[in-house]
């Protein structure tokens, strides 16, 4: 650990202290009360100061002594797919049913990975789709259509 | 003691549980084989399953997933020097260096003897000292929960690695987390942003998985390697006279240090692995042989790993406390039964607590009788690319996290939290305090706010009550010791160790 910037750690403490702020400036909104009888926003006034505090602690040492950390690629396009797929399962599973909307996400999911063909990812999704039904449908009886008011006439 | 485990005997060897123990310590094995996949985000995504079942069954299961998965994580750090669980990187270092010498048998079996042995004396471990924690701990009041909760989530700092602020700020941030939805006292939603679904919290679930699951598989994404799936063939799987021998010693040594440590919050299991290693190359008459496949090596910290991981359930059945993330799902899953896990567990729910700590027992036992016959099965399982793996990861989760309240909107928090949990972990911030923060976040308002109601707003009732004064002296123990450098610059020798 030697004595310089450390990007990351800067990052970190902004975010930290981006977050502490947000609930500090929230909770103003609610009824603070007295230590003897706390209002809803006493506690997580006095967290969210102690977050900030941090916070500006962390990227003060991140100025002047950071630690040194392995930063390496981001995966923006895994990490894009694998919200989307997440999205669009939350909106297509009651709607077009669970079938659709299980094979859509398990294909968008698989295409994250920067490695694979799109044959294999269609068989991968398949697969887990057949595996899904199996397990939760017909195993765990979870009650959702295979097919939802989408898709059903 | 001993009509108690009668009990649990008989509830545990009921053929419904032993089934559900098999089930998780199989699923378990497999999670810590393959890495990517560890016990929290895989506890994570069964929780909402366990739902439909019984509540001793469920809890059998889920503890088997974690304990199984540190057996797992010791075969492949041996076989192909990949440390599927964080507390098996240790026994990799002459794990591995045995296996290049054609004796990957005899260092299979030690790891799976040992943790057998820890096993067994981490439950009478259990067994003995849980039930009179528990009635201890009924005569805690707030001011005592409340500095009790401060110390757990402090010590998780000094016994992480890491840097300690951000292991603080993690903390803080999983507390605020915790604060969103209703007062408990006010009713008011909190933090809610208007949304009906955030009113009961955010779910326990989301977070976990986001954090543990989702974060995982962009950490792992970013550099998508072949794994070598090629591995020798293992012959010769019992250990020589010779072996034994070296091995009696640190297996008892292992387990006394795993069983102490595994009580503490924070990663328990990995100091305990790691300090154990440590101490066995120090006591050793051939430290030199250590790194080049000394026995020892192995014996001792896959017998400390094991005993941690058993007796960090003493906090969470006595106090309801988790002393690390897998056991505040653990929590997540006594609710879910709605059984509110604490001391109150052993009275009311004896089947339960007694079961739950024989089937691990019968769980160890069913470890040594899988593994060693099936390794190969489990190596061959590293064969499926990590491509096949994580898309099941997220659709299970997906769906797992929606059946828990058939609400999408816990499966959108999921997204939420995988990315800012990657942010973060990119940034050098471990996720685990996050989620004791969050877990235990709420018990510490609720705490501090009755204790000062009690107290008439007079907060040195945290000073004058003797057990919580002496616990939140520990606290103030554990931030100095986290904090200090030269303290901190011993800490990671024990991690790093030298390899």
């Amino acid at each position: 650990m030697d004595n310089r910037r450390s990007v990351p750690d800067i990052l970190a403490g902004a975010i930290f202290a981006g977050i502490g702020l947000a609930f500090v400036v929230a909770s103003l909104g609610y009824e603070l009360g007295t230590p003897l009888r706390m209002g809803p926003g006493y506690f997580p006034l006095v967290v969210g100061g102690i977050l900030v505090l941090l916070g500006l602690g962390i990227v003060v040492k991140g100025l002047v002594a950071g630690e040194a950390i392995e930063w390496g690629p981001v995966p923006w396009r895994s990490m894009l797919l694998i919200v989307v797929a997440l999205v669009f399962f939350g909106l297509t599973l009651r709607r077009a049913g669970f079938l659709p909307a299980v094979f859509v996400t398990a294909l968008l999911t698989a295409f994250a990975s920067y490695r694979i063909k799109p044959v294999t990812a269609v068989m991968v999704a398949a697969g887990l789709t057949g595996m899904s039904i199996l397990i939760f449908i017909v195993g765990l009886q979870l009650r959702l259509p295979l097919f939802g008011p989408w898709l059903t006439f | 003691m001993l009509d108690n485990l009668a009990l649990g005997l008989e509830t545990a060897f009921q053929l419904e549980n032993v089934l559900y123990c098999l089930l998780g310590v199989v699923l378990g094995t497999a999670v810590g084989v393959l890495p990517g996949i560890g016990p929290t985000a895989t506890i994570a995504m069964l929780l909402p399953i366990t739902f439909s079942l019984e509540p001793i069954p469920a809890l059998i299961m889920l503890a088997g997933i974690y304990y199984g998965a540190q057996y797992g994580g010791s075969t492949t750090a041996i076989l192909i020097n990949l440390p599927g669980e964080s507390s098996a990187a240790v026994t990799a270092i002459d794990g591995h260096e045995m296996a290049r010498q054609g004796r990957a048998g005899p260092a299979l079996a030690a790891a799976a003897l040992g943790s057998f042995f820890a096993g067994t004396v981490a439950t009478v471990v259990l067994a003995v000292f849980a039930p009179p924690l528990a009635r201890a701990a009924l005569e805690f009041g707030s001011a005592e929960y409340f500095s009790l909760v401060v110390l757990g989530l402090i010590a998780s700092i000094a016994l992480a690695r890491g840097s300690a602020l951000k292991a603080l700020a993690m903390i803080a941030l999983g507390v605020l987390l915790g604060t969103v939805g209703q007062d408990i006292y006010t009713g008011t939603p909190r933090f809610t942003l208007g949304a009906r679904e955030l009113f009961g919290g955010l779910d326990f679930v989301s977070v976990a998985v986001g954090v543990f699951g989702v974060a995982e598989i962009l950490r792992n994404l970013e550099n998508e390697t072949t794994r070598s799936a090629f591995v020798e063939r293992v012959k010769n799987l019992w250990p020589s006279r010779d072996d034994f021998r070296r091995i009696v010693g640190p297996v008892v040594r292992g387990t006394g240090l795993g069983s102490l440590l595994g009580v503490l919050p924070g990663g328990g299991h990995v100091l305990a692995s790691f300090a154990s290693y440590s101490v066995e190359k120090r006591l050793s008459s051939t430290p030199e042989r250590f790194g080049h496949g000394a026995i020892e090596g192995v014996a001792a910290p896959e017998s400390a790993n094991n005993a941690a991981a058993q007796t960090s359930f003493i906090p969470l059945l006595t106090l309801g406390l988790p002393a690390h993330p897998v056991m505040a799902l653990m929590i997540g899953a006594f609710i879910v039964q709605g059984i509110t896990p604490g001391p109150n567990v052993i009275n009311e729910q004896p089947a339960l607590f007694w079961g739950l700590i024989a089937s691990m027992w019968i769980g160890n036992l069913l470890l040594v009788l899988l593994n060693l016959p099936l390794i190969g099965l489990w190596v061959r399982m590293l064969a499926i690319p990590y491509q096949w793996l994580f898309p099941a990861i997220v659709v299970f989760a997906a769906i797992g996290t929606y059946s828990l309240s058939f609400n999408s909107f816990d499966v959108y928090a999921v997204a939420v939290f995988g990315v800012l949990g990657y942010a973060l972990i990119k940034c050098g911030c471990e996720p685990a305090p996050l989620l004791l923060g969050f877990v235990l976040g709420p018990l510490l308002e609720e705490h501090l706010r009755r204790a000062l109601i009690i107290s008439r707003g007079d907060a040195s009732v945290f000073f004058t009550r003797p057990i919580s004064a002496v616990l939140l002296a520990l606290a103030v123990g554990a931030l100095v010791v986290s904090v200090l450098p030269a303290i901190r610059r011993k800490r990671e020798e024990v991690f790093v160790d030298d390899d």
